[in-house]
């Protein structure tokens, strides 16, 4: 082999190398993408089956279930306007309590509960996350305008 | 009254950023020495009056001013002294006027050990880090000042947020701050080379010390704020791929290329272009953190509840300085083309690889970062990247940079003849894997290739360490501050390695509900809840449970986990018991009360989780002792080399 073959060689293996790994980089961005949905797109059958997704909305007041000494939580998410049930075992977030905004991440059981792997609430008292916000601002336009 | 000066102060400030810059950057151009003198007057001014201001507000907290606004929202007469000062800042405005101090102080530290420098460089690299404390000081006045008046005043205030109450905030926003500002240094140079058309060796040597110190803040801020939120967050993660833990990453793993293509620069005169680029990446990329913090386009525990107006005023700052400064990247960089070249294996080409490994990275958690926020910006759906993105996306390009980390250490400049190294270095890769191996067999068990790959590339990044600067001394060279200072940081990172594939490995993890008198077992440790009991605190009341950790009946500890709630805001914190052996930490954190006299509770194992920090730790300390090399303190010119001899014969 020439020099030239050889820098050839080289460069080939170097692009080879570098799109081996972009195609991993790239497959690992698609497959970890978590998409949002309201309590609306899950009734209304939007939201994957099989996947992993998040959904936001408020805890519904007196929603709330846990036999007691158990871990196995129950509570109704809202957004006003549908609501989702959503099952979860483990340790609340600090600042989870009804009345308040937070963001499940999970997926959909069989019978259309919404099983959580994680809850989320902020800490601050005032907090909404922005995505309910979003939500709750859209149906209250949608119910204005259909007033 | 101590308020309005600091205010005033504030504006003095901020107007004497402009003769520093105009001075500055005109008396390097028409080379009038009176005024790059005033300049320097200028810069002093500046720090003196900023330090004043920021005095005044840290007054008002301590004498509980709650007339002002900025006070009366993040502190409460009964918070503990030392919080009160440290919520100076606690929250967006008094972190800026921080933020601004770190930059005086930087500004003004280049002013005073520049004397190895020509003035005319000092000035121009001045000149424009007076731009910057511009824009920053005119953001705090227009957007965010902390010293707004309430009226009528408060009685009392809301309390500084709950999580903020730790030692954490005393020292983790400056460390990070200092390390982000710091990043403004290279700019400058950068943008001064640029300006001048001459970039050399000498300026590599000027800038290398000030990108180290830089970079060691910056290593220490994130540090200790993974360290903060491992404990104060109560739930044990040491790294969350946060978008704002990201912003804080960017900027030093493209730091980190920097001082790895600086050197590069250096000794051999070489990647000129590249490394004036990455110096203005790297303060980008700080601005653009600031811009993501600020602006509340994320959702984080950082993210301060913000108006758009400051985000639209960050974003256009971001615009002009990397928009000129790539503007003159664009026009000047043709002049800093080098002939020279090396040859495929030698030390520059290890270092390219280990740049455009390291930017490769940075592009792939900026994509991760981003992506997001386009999309939301483009009306196209709310979607979020998972940690595991990041996770992977990290490991590709990081994996192979550490394993030629080693063979780049030994590799010389323009050739690299390993010779005799070579049989080093294949004795050293095959005791790696087998200790690698033996690790994971012998004190865990088998987990998976991953851990056993990360063991041995531990083993074999931290044996290379030790050896490099053996073999020099065998070779009979001397050691430099800088051959230590990389030895030390290399070394920190193989334990920084070994620390993370143990944790991300073995880590056990568990929630259950426990009443007084009932036992958990976790990974070989028996954990028994022996009480609960309610303790009251300064400013707030507490549930607190005794946990008894035994292990075949021998006690190990007993930790106290706390929920607390803060009278004034009402929130409760984790307060997570941790017994915090060198080779593993336990963890207990409450969550609830179940009803029945039994509380949820997470119990965690981390083995080696304490190796991430030192090992962080080890790295920056590596940078602090090439930061102090003697070379960088040698006079350049050929007066000043006069001046000193002067200096030593009197």
């Amino acid at each position: 082999m020439t020099a030239r073959q050889r820098r050839m060689l080289l460069v080939g293996l170097m692009v080879i190398g570098v799109g081996t790994a972009a195609a991993f980089a790239l497959n690992a961005f698609q497959e970890n993408l978590l998409y949002f949905y309201s309590p609306s797109d899950v009734s209304a059958g939007k939201a994957p089956a099989d996947r992993t997704f998040r959904v936001g909305g408020m805890v519904t007041e007196g929603s709330f279930q846990r036999p007691a000494g158990s871990m196995e939580a129950t509570f109704i998410l809202t957004d006003f306007a549908h609501n989702v049930k959503v099952r979860y075992s483990g340790v609340l977030p600090d600042l989870f309590r009804e009345g308040q905004g937070i963001v499940a991440r999970g997926k959909l059981a069989p019978g259309g509960d919404f099983v959580a792997e994680e809850v989320l609430a902020k800490h601050d008292e005032n907090y909404m996350p922005p995505d309910v916000a979003d939500t709750l601002k859209k149906q209250h336009q949608k119910e204005a305008g259909g007033q | 009254m101590s308020v309005e000066l600091g205010h005033f102060a504030l504006i003095l400030a901020f107007c004497l950023t402009l003769p520093q810059a105009f001075f500055g950057l005109a008396g390097a151009v028409y080379r009038k020495p009176h005024w790059i003198a005033l300049t320097r007057n200028a810069v002093v001014g500046h720090f003196v009056l900023t330090a004043v201001s920021f005095a005044c507000l840290m007054h008002a907290f301590y004498v509980n001013d709650f007339s002002v606004l900025y006070v009366a929202q993040n502190s409460n007469s009964e918070l503990p002294t030392i919080y009160r000062l440290a919520a100076t800042w606690g929250a967006h405005e008094g972190s800026l006027l921080l933020w601004l101090l770190a930059q005086a102080t930087w500004t003004l530290a280049v002013s005073i050990f520049s004397r190895s420098i020509p003035d005319v460089v000092t000035s121009r690299v001045l000149g424009v880090l007076g731009l910057i404390s511009a824009g920053f000081a005119l953001f705090i006045l227009t957007t965010s000042s902390p010293f707004e008046r309430l009226w009528p005043a408060a009685v009392d205030g809301r309390d500084l947020n709950p999580l903020l109450q730790d030692p954490g905030l005393i020292i983790h926003p400056p460390m990070q701050y200092i390390g982000y500002i710091g990043m403004s240094v290279p700019f400058a140079f950068a943008v001064a080379a640029m300006l001048e058309g001459k970039l050399d060796s000498v300026w590599a040597r000027w800038v290398r010390p000030w990108t180290n110190v830089a970079w060691v803040f910056l290593t220490c801020g994130i540090t200790l704020g993974s360290w903060w939120a491992y404990y104060e967050l109560g739930w044990g993660g040491w790294w969350f791929w946060d978008a704002v833990e990201n912003a804080s990453f960017m900027p030093w793993l493209v730091g980190t290329a920097l001082i790895h293509s600086l050197a590069v620069t250096e000794k051999r005169g070489l990647f000129k272009s590249w490394t004036l680029l990455l110096s203005i990446t790297a303060f980008s990329l700080s601005v653009l953190g600031t811009f993501l913090v600020r602006s509340g386009v994320v959702e984080s525990v950082h993210a301060f509840a913000s108006d758009p107006g400051r985000g639209l005023f960050i974003l256009t700052f971001l615009g002009l300085c990397a928009g000129s400064a790539l503007g003159l990247y664009a026009w000047r960089a043709p002049l800093f083309r080098t002939n020279t070249g090396f040859a495929p294996v030698s030390r520059e080409s290890f270092l390219l690889i280990n740049n455009v490994l390291l930017v490769g990275a940075t592009l792939l958690i900026l994509l991760g970062t981003l992506y997001p926020m386009f999309l939301d910006a483009l009306n196209l759906g709310k979607i979020s990247v998972g940690p595991p993105y990041f996770d992977i996306a990290f490991l590709i390009p990081m994996l192979p940079m550490v394993v030629l980390l080693a063979p780049g250490m030994h590799a010389g400049w323009k050739k690299a003849d390993f010779g005799r190294t070579k049989g080093l270095l294949l004795v050293l890769l095959a005791v790696s894997v087998v200790a690698g191996i033996a690790l994971a067999l012998v004190a865990y068990g088998w987990h998976s290739v991953m851990t056993v790959i990360g063991f041995s590339l531990a083993f074999w990044v931290g044996l290379s360490a030790l050896v490099d600067p053996v073999s020099r001394l065998r070779k009979g060279h001397s050691l430099s501050a800088g051959v230590i200072g990389m030895s030390v940081a290399h070394f920190g990172l193989a334990v920084f390695v070994l620390g993370v594939a143990t944790t991300q490995s073995y880590r056990q993890e568990m929630d259950l509900s426990l009443r007084p008198g009932q036992t958990a077992e976790l990974s070989g440790f028996q954990f028994t809840m022996t009480k609960l009991s309610d303790v009251k605190g300064p400013n707030y009341e507490a549930t607190e449970a005794e946990i008894r950790i035994t292990r075949d009946g021998k006690e190990i500890a007993v930790l106290h986990p706390q929920k607390r709630i803060y009278r004034v805001q009402k929130n409760p914190m984790t307060e997570a018991g941790i017994d915090s052996g060198l080779t593993r930490h336990l963890l207990v954190s409450m969550g609830e009360p179940l009803g029945d006299g039994s509380w949820s509770l997470r119990l965690q194992y981390k083995p080696m989780v304490r190796f991430i920090w030192m090992g962080a730790f080890t790295m920056a300390l590596g940078g602090l002792i090439a930061a102090f090399d003697r070379r960088y303190r040698k006079r350049v010119t050929a007066d000043d080399a006069v001046a000193a001899a002067d200096v030593k014969t009197v």
